[in-house]
């Protein structure tokens, strides 16, 4: 994972809350995952990529920014125990996951449906052999952020690469 | 006239929904994913289908091919996250009619299904 990929998701987070809430989005420093977070993660939306980059985007908020953010997203007050509450996230999480392959210039990239865990303190274990980076992101809505753990198909068939990926995410 | 919604996306169809009746069109059925929508077409009858690309059990692109095998003819808006190059050269190949990527705004999804109906009256 490079410098350019990681700004293709903070393009694309802005590109999506602008468009579909209208809510400007202000992306702080990203850090590597075994940072401890600003906030427990209580909502997280989970994409899988596959093909030349594989692994995973989390999309994590607390409990009070995820509900001011689905207002924002579909009009409408809803508890996170509701369906259509989580069906909310995953499509936040798709278009970003989304937005952001089409800018990995060259790479065919293929994304998952989404899932959505709700629950306080629960953490999204990432792959073990890929970098984690953590972009904080805050917004009228309240702070989130957005976790990418994804690596190359080539450095995953070579083991020197995989190694070293896979110590930086054991110190997380 | 009538218009399906297909999409796995509750929050996705109700947001298309909610823009569709703004420009008019009152006859709309959801289908959430390929298979849904396949099984709903024949008694349905749309005339405009609006498709998602990646969805369970049955995604657009293959929803798309067996429409078109099927004899279906009415225009297709794939409206997709997928917005490389070489997916919206083999969504047209499949049948597709025009192309909108997620995020989209209520104006330009509006402007691409008016583009769409008019170059379909035109042919």
């Amino acid at each position: 994972m490079d410098a350019q990929q990681i700004t293709s998701f903070v393009v694309s987070t802005h590109q999506v809350f602008s468009t579909m809430l209208s809510l400007a989005v202000t992306a702080g420093k990203p850090y590597t995952c075994c940072v401890v977070p600003k906030f427990e993660n209580e909502v997280s939306g989970i994409i899988g990529m596959s093909g030349d980059m594989q692994g995973m985007v989390v999309l994590s908020f607390p409990t009070s920014t995820a509900k001011n953010v689905i207002r924002a997203f579909t009009g409408m007050d809803m508890e996170p125990s509701s369906p259509d509450f989580a069906d909310a996230v995953g499509e936040l999480v798709n278009m970003i996951s989304g937005a952001a392959k089409a800018k990995f210039e060259g790479k065919n990239v293929s994304i998952s449906c989404p899932s959505v865990v709700i629950g306080k303190g629960h953490k999204v274990q990432q792959p073990s052999d890929a970098v984690c980076i953590t972009i904080p992101f805050e917004c009228p809505a309240g702070a989130f952020s957005v976790e990418v753990a994804i690596k190359s198909a080539k450095s995953a068939a070579n083991p020197a690469n995989s190694n070293q990926h896979g110590a930086a995410a054991k110190a997380a | 006239m009538k218009v399906m919604l297909v999409d796995d996306s509750k929050t996705m169809r109700t947001i298309q929904r909610n823009i569709l009746m703004q420009l008019g069109y009152k006859e709309i059925e959801e289908a959430c994913d390929g298979q849904d929508a396949l099984s709903k077409v024949a008694g349905f009858g749309p005339e405009l289908l609006l498709v998602d690309w990646n969805m369970p059990n049955m995604d657009g692109i293959t929803f798309v091919k067996t429409y078109r095998a099927q004899g279906g003819k009415s225009p297709i808006v794939m409206v997709t996250t997928e917005a490389e190059k070489t997916r919206v050269v083999e969504a047209i190949k499949a049948g597709v009619n025009n192309y909108v990527v997620k995020p989209f705004t209520p104006d330009s999804l509006s402007q691409r299904i008016n583009e769409t109906l008019s170059r379909t009256k035109a042919a």
